[in-house]
């Protein structure tokens, strides 16, 4: 299979901002790529020429951004907006085991939605862990070093080497990820145990450290997490802003690498599906 | 009809960055005596519906599906009947 034959859904709404970039993502590998406003997916208010189906889809990615102005909680007001009507169309289409990404607002969508951590089944009713305030209290916007501690479960990064290090910027405001406290615990020992944890902030000597390399306070020091399948990611930094390496902000500063280190990340779930297909 | 005056809480024990930070202005502003700043969001909801146990189920089920989440958030409100309705 080539990459122009994998469809990749790129969903938006009112307030997303990174759409773009991540269009171009996957454009410049070749894929065939759209850009999807949710309507289209639930067919409301718009031609029927517009109109789109989920299930023809190999990758759905929910980009960045402020989606409904990050009103009520960040990525709430979408969540409930994708729950109303794709609830059971999104369900399907992971337990197919097709990909879903969601970066940033992405993650907190995801993660509002139900569908990570996922630890007892696809969906859940409830949301079982909360993207929150950072603990600075201020949106932190710059460079963040990711440490790669899967152990290959993950379709988005098997390109990867276990320990690597990618510099991958940060933006946002709501990033730390807690689990319910009385459950934290056994939640960690879970996610370790199925493979779950994909990123991890670390400093420049690649060792977990505090603010300001961890820019929200997540315990554990945790910039991304995939589903028990490895089949849905969300991560709260954008690779979708490192693709080249003129966008690496050190690239006139030795930084040797020919592309930017957010590329392998569409390289790596372009491969996975390409495979399967 | 009622209007229901939700407000959504931080559970004990989760983090209030936001809180701390607006003490710590208070303080820079000479407001020495606050010793603690809590935050919570406030949400004024009218319904249209005359019956009090159905406004009260209603108002229960929109603070799980959407106002707050469970993780973090604790939420309480009150209702009550909305004037010249």
């Amino acid at each position: 299979m080539r990459p122009e034959d994998v469809k990749i859904c790129i969903l938006r709404i009112e307030g997303t901002n990174c759409e773009d970039e991540s269009l171009l993502a996957f454009k410049r590998l070749g894929a065939n790529v759209e850009l999807v406003h949710l309507k289209q997916l639930t067919g409301q208010d718009v031609w029927d020429s517009e109109k789109r189906d989920l299930m023809d889809y190999h990758i759905l990615m929910i980009p960045g951004g402020f989606s409904s102005g990050d009103y009520v909680r960040a990525g709430a007001i979408w969540a409930a907006r994708i729950k109303s009507k794709l609830s059971s169309p999104l369900t399907e289409f992971i337990k197919e085991g097709r990909a879903v990404l969601g970066v940033c607002n992405g993650f907190q969508v995801l993660v509002e939605m139900g569908f990570l951590p996922g630890i007892d089944g696809v969906m859940s009713q409830v949301p079982q862990a909360v993207l929150t305030t950072n603990d600075s209290s201020r949106f932190e916007c710059r460079p963040t070093l990711l440490k790669y501690v899967n152990n290959f479960n993950c379709i988005f990064t098997h390109k990867l080497n276990q320990g690597q290090v990618l510099l991958v910027p940060s933006a946002h405001a709501e990033g730390k990820l807690l689990f319910p406290t009385e459950k934290a615990e056994k939640i960690y020992k879970d996610l370790e145990e199925n493979d779950q944890i994909v990123f991890k902030y670390v400093d420049q000597n690649g060792e977990y450290a505090g603010y300001p390399w961890n820019p929200n306070g997540s315990p554990r020091n945790i910039a991304g997490i995939c589903n028990p399948s490895g089949n849905v990611m969300g991560m709260m930094p954008h690779p979708e802003r490192v693709f080249h390496r003129f966008t690496h902000p050190d690239w006139t500063r030795g930084f040797s690498s020919p592309v930017g280190d957010g590329r392998i990340i569409f390289e790596s779930v372009l491969e996975s599906v390409m495979k399967k297909l | 009809m009622f209007i229901a005056d939700i407000r959504i809480t931080l559970k004990k024990g989760v983090a209030d960055p936001e809180g701390k930070n607006t003490r710590k202005a208070l303080e820079l502003l000479g407001f020495t005596e606050v010793s603690e700043v809590k935050t919570s969001k406030f949400f004024s909801i009218h319904l249209n519906t005359a019956d009090e146990a159905a406004a009260r189920a209603q108002v229960e089920k929109i603070c799980v599906a959407l106002l707050s989440n469970p993780v973090i958030n604790e939420y309480s409100y009150e209702l009550r009947p909305e004037k010249g309705a």
